[in-house]
């Protein structure tokens, strides 16, 4: 049985090439932001249509019933943060986070800027569910800042108040308790939990912080219903998700597919060099699997689990041919040491320690170093106000046992690969 | 009975190392200096001794409530994106 769900019973758009059925990214002219017009036009109806008589717990229930999860990373169930937010009552704020600090990810930033009215749809829809009394939406790229603008402009029903605003530069930025004190006007430094944000977020008041891609799927999921969602993907993980894919392919970018697609697929239709190293699954707090591992995998949570990875924000990237996975490890865990924000003893000290022993390992494959890392892995995680550190803890354990050959020639002073860098390691961003 | 769970706030903490010292059958500290705190619930005899060292952190980073921590809900979730 074939995973892949035809385009026929979308009841929207015919795929543009290779198996992708698209949902997100489905609509003609994907040049620009798509207008209020042809959003109508291809999708139907103001709100009040699509979720016809349905009141705020039916329109819940209708999203219980999707499966729906979160798209952000962390993959909680979007009913389930619903409804811990509306436990409050109405008056609750939404934040809708686009703030997309990682590096080598782009979707959201994409859906933005092509589809925005999506967004707002859906946007539209938690407002509705929850009776919320404000609503921020933070982007990453000026672009998409003006598309929003422009998108809002275009649309009469977001009957709340929405700013805006331009999301923090820095890699912790976009965790949800830091992404608040941001929108306070304070540093865009994670909180310690709890209370959780949705609980007591933005000033005080219960908080809805919800990833783009997420209320995009969210808004479709209203409009077209819950079986409609479920004819892609897997039974325990339905839907489509996008996917930013870099590193050795012939065409990186932004690509929809459906949850469970094997990864091969998607590296075969991308144009992926069939001599690549390793792939990155999940971005820099992600997982690397080499290529025959990759062979029996697909992307979803079940299928990655055994292999130690998960979907993340479905961020991959191909480390090139000539490049040395250790090496670029080292260098990607420097880069999140750095990154850290200084708040957390185990974070601010544990990973410049476990980065220089990861180096080490790098340069000589020091079986002490090898120990010390898997040592401070084990004492830091989870310990930190955010997973800033869990997240950077697992990259630096996936590089100890994905690149065995690489160490033992690393042992004997030699390593095939060269000195620059695959994933783009920026400057580091202040939180203010 | 219900249970406790003694937790600190990593972003008050400085590693005054003074928890573990008071209360070594739940506190050890990592290669930083800064305590790693037992995932259990608290064992009842310890009550008041955990009550003390809490209100004795010179940082008022510790607290007790009916909550585990994260390290003893470690395979709940990945480790997301910062976005997450």
């Amino acid at each position: 049985m074939s995973l892949l769900a035809t385009a026929a019973e979308l009841d929207l758009d015919l795929p543009r090439s290779g198996p992708w059925t698209k949902r997100l990214l489905a609509g003609s002219r994907l040049g620009g932001a798509e207008p209020l017009v042809h959003h109508v036009s291809r999708l139907g109806g103001d709100i009040t249509d699509w979720t016809g008589r349905a009141g705020p717990d039916q329109l819940l229930d209708r999203l219980r019933r999707s499966g729906l999860r979160g798209r952000g990373g962390g993959g909680y169930p979007t009913s389930d943060k619903l409804a811990a937010v509306r436990r409050h009552g109405p008056g609750s704020v939404v934040v809708v986070n686009g703030s997309e600090t990682e590096p080598v990810a782009g979707k959201d930033d994409l859906l933005l800027r092509l589809r925005p009215h999506l967004v707002l749809d859906g946007l539209l829809a938690v407002t509705r569910i929850l009776g919320a009394r404000q609503a921020f939406l933070v982007a990453h790229s000026a672009p998409a800042l003006a598309a929003v603008r422009t998108a809002m402009r275009e649309r009469q029903d977001l009957t709340l108040p929405v700013d805006v605003v331009r999301g923090p530069a820095n890699f912790v930025g976009g965790e949800e308790s830091a992404l608040i004190r941001w929108l306070e006007g304070g540093p865009a430094l994670p909180r310690y939990q709890p209370p959780r944000v949705v609980d007591r977020g933005w000033r005080g008041q219960p908080t809805l912080v919800q990833n783009v891609e997420t209320l995009a799927h969210l808004g479709l999921v209203l409009r077209l219903g819950p079986d409609w969602f479920r004819g892609l993907g897997l039974a325990d993980e339905p839907g489509t998700m996008l996917v930013t894919l870099s590193g050795a392919v012939e065409g990186p970018g932004v690509y929809e597919v459906p949850i469970g697609t094997p990864l091969p697929q998607i590296l075969q239709v991308a144009g992926a060099d069939p001599e690549a190293v390793a792939l990155l699954v999940g971005g820099y707090f992600g997982s690397w699997l080499r290529a025959p591992e990759v062979q029996g995998l697909a992307l979803s949570r079940a299928s990655l689990r055994p292999a130690g990875a998960t979907p993340g924000a479905g961020v991959l990237h191909l480390l090139p041919r000539g490049t040395c996975g250790l090496r670029e490890s080292g260098r990607v865990l420097a880069w999140l040491a750095a990154q850290g924000a200084r708040q957390c003893g185990p974070c601010a000290f544990g990973l410049p320690a476990m980065a220089s022993a990861l180096n080490e390992v790098a340069d000589n494959g020091s079986v002490e170093a090898l120990a010390q890392l898997q040592r401070w892995g084990d004492q830091i995680e989870g310990r930190g106000a955010c997973r800033h550190p869990d997240g950077a803890v697992n990259l630096a354990r996936s590089a100890a046992v994905a690149f065995p050959e690489e160490l033992q020639r690393h042992r004997k002073g030699a390593c095939g690969g060269h000195r620059q860098s695959s994933l783009p390691l920026p400057p580091v961003a202040h939180p203010r | 009975m219900s249970r406790h769970y003694l937790h600190v706030d990593p972003t008050l903490c400085v590693g005054h190392r003074l928890c573990a010292e008071m209360l070594p059958e739940l506190v050890t500290l990592d290669d930083f200096g800064y305590p790693i705190i037992s995932p259990d619930p608290l064992p009842h005899d310890l009550g008041r001794r955990v009550r003390r060292s809490v209100g004795a952190c010179p940082a008022l980073a510790l607290t007790l409530d009916g909550t585990p921590g994260r390290r003893a809900r470690r395979d709940e979730q990945g480790p997301g994106t910062p976005s997450g």
